[in-house]
């Protein structure tokens, strides 16, 4: 590979070509102040604007200070990353950026966490000559969706929100608005979040480096749920919470909590503490049959069976192919997901097991989502009004309640989940990451389809970090074609693939988020290094093996429900419960031209 | 081919147009219909003449008799005195500021005496929307014998040798520009022309796409053929509908005479030109913001490189030129790079176009060769300051060049030296200023436009300049203080410094050329709270003098708020906080006796 030879503050360095100033320093140990850049590395993920104007360094023979994090190195080049002439550009820099901020840091959901606020630390702003009664501040209406709190008066026009919507999802929601002062990253025509294509991934959120995109707060209302003695307190947990939280605590990336986030959730006076993963075997029953149904039907000779059958766990996923690919609305399968067929279920089957009205029943989901938020309140996921689930909590969200109460999570005893909704699989565990869900329903399926015990229950094939991967499982002589995508950007990819008709999956999985649910819009910020989603994921795999049962069909509990309540998946009574239906919710903006 | 006895030449840019030069067409057509002159008279609209503070302009040929400020009512006469009876209208003719005399000739007038037309060379001369007018001034010779010889490399070394650079502003050379272009291989290439002139008062670009647009078809065809690319695109500003429309009938000429399309000369070479709007953003000047502008995306730069010319319009190779820069080329190659690089000075080519504009008598554009000084200009083309008043300083490069004094008159005009001295080129405003204007608030009326015209993509520009321009507010207000000089001072050196793209890496440039140039200016604002040029309102203080005061009261009867106060026969006094500035004392004082400070 060519190397360049280049002096970075007075010490030579040898770098790979096309290595940017930025990371040749950071070779050194020399950390160069960043605020747009953005690099997510392992999920081809990048922001280079080139905007924030904070990492600019001197280089010899040049006319102005250069951006370290796009300017490539060059033989010979000689760079100050300290002089002073820098130093004093990128405080003004600072000093200007935060004269058109808010600084309510102590009301800030980012506080402690924003890194506009690190780099105020860093430079020990204390005063700012750009502030005054003679100095504008941008204005802009707060604005709330279901999943997101748009504070744009707070936006650091980093663009790393705009990329992340269109470069890694495709969805297109978001976009820079207005030029000079007033620029902002906002909506076509300034219109809503809900008005827009938006599929609250929160993938936004997960990257704003500020508190301009945040996620809407319900830790007051689960407070006020649990303090109310005319309610009984119903908590589920998602299969990527357990490997997420700890880092909130400091624990190292990967840590698999399940215990301590029991224990923690029942020191925090949930009535029933459940687990997610009990309903993701019980969606994997419902998916499962539905795969193996359509599969049967069309290899029977029934062509007109909507194939390939897509995966209906992720509301974002759901979201995006109801706004941009609403034709083929009947090709995801019509399972509910796992957070709402636990709602279903608690609502009805155990609400009336401990003999609880529904009205009085308050069902919250922990969740590593910010789309959960916007599907547990989509009518069809109520009764006369009423919510299967009440409200969903990010991990995030979870992890400032548990410091609210002294609790001293590191130090916590394990606990177990209460029972029936809190005995699950290793098969529902890996609902947590990419391939996960997919992996799952054939472990199901193989042993429903050939009657015969899986030889092997690690499917090696369907795991893996890439966008977009695909695998034949031979199901005792029948090839069953998958396909797996996580990014929206590569669902998109799959769909118009099915679209051309260039596809011969029998099966898709596809999550939103990049990683799946362990990246979700929810989990603790990752800052882009790609090594904590990365033990996240071996993390998710541990817990399935830890498991003792590994097939979502073997869970006892799962096996009672069916017999006590619903019958058979896809019977009668899933269907009421546990299935749903889809819309065409294509955008269209109506702009008045006379404004 | 008919033959005409006369022709009258009428402007018909956007100015003269705005100034019924239709109308003036209109009557010389039907005057000469009713006196059967029709058939010796040839009436044609042209491009602009230049001398737009003379405008509507007619000239009549083939005496080159030059009528200014002609109305439609004139026309009769016109025809009447001039056509008919061969005498000029004295009345209509220029005349000179210095001896009262009528000059007939324009090559006789200050105006035009020093300008050197090779860019504006057919504005004024041919009918912009008739192919064959162009053809007869050689247009097209060059891309035809560009397409003979079938040497790229070698047309590109004319243009290299012949010191062309960019006119757009940066002043980067042409020939280089294209070279670097077409090394890089590609499916496709494109060729751009850069018309999104948005330099406050500049018009250069608009009159040549008005009055000669085929000259910059020809140009982009010739550039195409060295840098291989098959189509060319014109993004211009939506706000120039006139140009548009001459581009547009003189590319569909040109695609009737087989010059835009397939094969052109008979050679394997093909070409042709799509026209894209912009929404009249000044950034999308900048050639990165321009071409995602015409990709559909937003209009904001990118960090270079990658150039244009690696990846460009549509991630393909693409070499952008302005029109003034296009305008050029077809002489070139007419006439050798030797000619064309014997005008100019070491480093500057040719000539530059320049819209002379402010408190100069002869407002309008102008070519002038390189080296030409400032003092020339503005004294001998531009007839010196109206009113006769004090000279105080030229502003040229736009909003992103600087304010240049008196010590800067007798320097020689060239990209260099501007630059050494504190300005730049730009694309040519010149806008001259006056003992009463205030340098504070020319610094600050540039900066309100860059704020307005900043992408808002980097920090320094999209709220640097904001805050400039609210220091340089409160200076004018006169809450300014002597550490607000520092932090101007400062900020504007670190936009310089950090900011992402041309527009805001020079946009401090008044701020500073005028701190540099001015700061006594600056000084008095802020600590004498006073506007030495009496120009901001905030800072000016009407005083009576009591010795000139005979205590007639008009002065307090007619001041809406009040403010004068004075027994009869006895001086007046004005207090200062009520004062709201509005000027009526001084109207109303008969003795001479209220003054502002």
């Amino acid at each position: 590979m060519d190397t360049i030879k280049l002096t970075i503050d007075n010490r030579e360095i040898e770098v790979p070509k096309g290595t940017t100033i930025l990371n040749a320093a950071k070779q050194m140990g020399i950390s160069i102040p960043t605020l747009c850049h953005f690099e997510f590395k392992g999920m081809d993920v990048h922001n280079r604007p080139g905007g924030c104007r904070l990492c600019v360094v001197e280089v010899a023979g040049r006319r102005n200070l250069a951006p370290a994090c796009v300017t490539e190195c060059m033989p010979d080049m000689v760079v100050r990353t300290n002089s002073m002439r820098v130093i004093n550009a990128r405080r003004t820099v600072l000093e200007l950026m935060l004269s058109d901020h808010p600084n309510d840091c102590l009301q800030c959901a980012k506080s402690g966490k924003c890194e506009l606020q690190a780099l105020a630390i860093r430079f020990g702003i204390r005063s700012n000559p750009f502030v005054g009664p003679d100095h504008a501040q941008s204005s802009y209406q707060i604005e709330v969706s279901p999943s997101i709190i748009r504070d744009m008066n707070k936006c650091v026009m980093c663009r790393r929100c705009e990329m992340m919507c269109n470069e890694m999802q495709t969805v297109g929601a978001l976009s820079a608005i207005e030029r000079g002062f007033p620029a902002v990253v906002s909506t076509a025509f300034n219109q809503h979040l809900d008005h827009s294509p938006c599929t609250f991934c929160g993938q936004c959120v997960a990257v704003c480096p500020v508190g301009a995109l945040t996620e809407v707060d319900n830790t007051a209302k689960v407070i006020r749920a649990i303090v109310d003695p005319s309610k009984k307190t119903v908590v589920q947990v998602a299969p990527a919470v357990r490997v997420a939280l700890g880092e909130e605590f400091g624990m190292k990336p990967g840590s698999i909590v399940t215990g301590k986030l029991t224990a923690a959730l029942k020191a925090l006076g949930f009535d029933y503490v459940f687990d997610t993963d009990w309903s993701a075997d019980l969606t994997i029953m419902e998916e499962g049959t539905e795969l193996i149904g359509r599969l049967t039907k069309y290899l029977g000779g029934d062509k007109s069976v909507p194939l390939p059958i897509l995966t209906s766990c992720c509301p974002a996923w759901v979201n995006f192919f109801e706004h941009q690919f609403p034709e083929m609305r009947d090709l995801p399968s019509t399972a509910k997901s796992p957070q709402q067929m636990f709602g279903a279920i608690a609502k009805s089957y155990f609400a009336e097991k401990i003999n609880c009205k529904r009205e009085d029943m308050v069902c919250v989901s922990v969740m590593p989502c910010l789309a959960k938020k916007y599907e547990c309140g989509r009518d069809e996921f109520k009764v006369n009004g009423n919510p299967d689930v009440d409200f969903s909590i990010t991990t995030r969200e979870l992890a400032a309640l548990i410091k609210q109460a002294n609790i001293d999570f590191t130090k916590l005893p394990d606990e177990e989940f209460d029972s029936p909704l809190g005995e699950s699989t290793g098969a529902a565990v890996i609902f947590g990451t990419t391939g996960g869900v997919i992996e799952a329903a054939v472990r199901t399926a193989y042993e429903v389809i050939t009657k015969k015990p899986l030889p092997k229950i690690d499917f090696e094939e369907l795991r893996g970090l890439e966008g977009v991967r695909s695998a034949t499982i031979d199901v005792d002589g029948l090839p069953l074609n998958i396909g797996i995508a996580h990014g929206l950007k590569n669902a998109r990819k799959l769909l118009e693939d099915i679209k051309a008709g260039k596809c011969n999956f029998h099966a898709i999985e596809i999550m939103a988020c990049p990683g799946g649910c362990i990246d979700g819009g929810g989990q603790p910020l990752h800052h882009g290094n790609g090594d904590i989603i990365k033990a996240r994921w071996e993390a998710i795999y541990q817990a399935d093996k830890n498991m003792p049962i590994r097939k979502s069909h073997e869970n006892p509990s799962i096996q009672t429900i069916y017999k006590e309540y619903l019958g058979e998946p896809c019977g009668h009574k899933s269907h009421e419960l546990l299935h749903t239906h889809y819309f065409d919710r294509q955008t269209t903006v109506e702009v008045d031209l006379n404004k | 081919m008919a033959s005409y006895k006369y022709h009258i030449l009428l402007c018909g840019g956007t100015g003269c147009t705005a100034s019924e030069s239709p109308k003036i067409r209109e009557n010389f057509q039907q005057i000469l219909a009713e006196k059967g002159l029709d058939d010796d008279v040839q009436v044609v609209t042209t491009g602009c003449f230049g001398f737009c503070e003379k405008g509507p302009i007619v000239k009549i040929l083939p005496d080159n008799t030059f009528y200014t400020q002609v109305t439609p009512e004139d026309c009769l006469e016109i025809v009447n005195e001039h056509i008919i009876k061969g005498r000029k209208v004295q009345r209509l003719l220029y005349e000179n500021p210095e001896d009262k005399k009528h000059i007939s000739d324009s090559k006789h007038m200050g105006f035009y005496k020093k300008q050197m037309r090779i860019a504006l060379r057919n504005c004024g001369f041919i009918d912009p929307e008739n192919i064959d007018e162009y053809i007869a001034r050689d247009g097209y010779k060059a891309l035809a014998s560009v397409l003979e010889q079938h040497d790229p490399a070698a047309t590109i070394d004319i243009i290299k040798k012949s010191g062309l650079r960019g006119r757009g502003g940066a002043g980067f050379p042409t020939g280089l520009k294209w070279e670097l272009c077409a090394k890089n291989a590609a499916d496709q290439k494109y060729i751009i022309c850069n018309a999104d002139e948005g330099d406050p008062g500049a018009f250069m670009d608009r009159s040549i796409l008005e009055g000669d647009p085929h000259s910059i078809i020809e140009a982009m065809a010739i550039g195409g053929f060295c840098i291989g690319a098959t189509i060319g695109l014109v993004y211009i500003r939506a706000e120039y509908p006139l140009a548009i429309h001459r581009l547009q009938v003189a590319i569909d000429q040109a695609r009737e005479y087989g010059l835009l399309g397939k094969n052109i000369f008979g050679t394997d070479f093909d070409f042709d030109i799509i026209l894209r709007y912009g929404a009249g953003a000044f950034v999308c000047g900048e050639e990165t913001a321009l071409i995602h502008s015409m990709e559909g995306q937003r209009g904001e730069p990118t960090f270079k490189p990658p150039f244009p010319a690696v990846s460009g319009y549509m991630k393909k190779p693409s070499n952008v030129n302005n029109v003034e820069t296009f305008a050029n080329i077809p002489v070139i190659i007419n006439k050798g790079w030797e000619w064309f690089s014997s005008i100019g000075t070491e480093k500057s080519k040719g000539t530059k176009v320049f819209a002379l504009a402010g408190q100069i008598n002869n407002v309008g554009l102008i070519e002038v060769p390189m080296g030409i000084t400032l003092r020339e200009v503005i004294y001998e083309i531009g007839g010196g300051i109206k009113g006769g008043k004090k000279f105080k300083a030229v502003q040229t490069g736009g909003p992103s060049g600087g304010c240049l004094t008196e010590k800067f008159l007798d320097t020689p005009i060239d990209y260099d030296n501007l630059v050494a001295a504190g300005s730049m080129m730009g694309s040519g405003g010149m806008i001259v200023m006056d003992e009463s204007s205030c340098m504070v608030s020319v610094a600050k009326f540039y900066l309100d436009f860059t704020v307005e015209e900043s992408c808002g993509k980097c920090t320094p520009c999209r709220i640097g300049n904001k805050r400039l321009y609210e220091i340089l507010d409160r200076i004018t207000k006169g809450n300014g203080t002597m550490e607000d000089l520092a932090l101007l001072k400062n900020l504007s050196t670190v936009i310089k410094d950090t900011a992402l793209c041309g527009l805001g890496q020079t946009s401090p440039n008044p701020v500073l050329s005028t701190i540099d140039n001015f700061w006594d200016e600056y000084v008095a604002h802020v600590t004498e709270k006073k506007c030495p040029a009496g120009q901001c309102k905030a800072l000016k203080q009407y005083v009576i003098d009591a010795e000139k005061c005979k205590g007639c009261t008009a002065c307090a009867r007619n001041c809406p708020v009040g403010a004068i106060k004075g027994t009869v026969k006895m001086p007046h006094e004005i207090n200062q906080e009520l004062c709201i500035k509005c000027g009526t004392c001084i109207e109303k004082c008969k003795f001479g006796a209220i003054s502002i400070i």
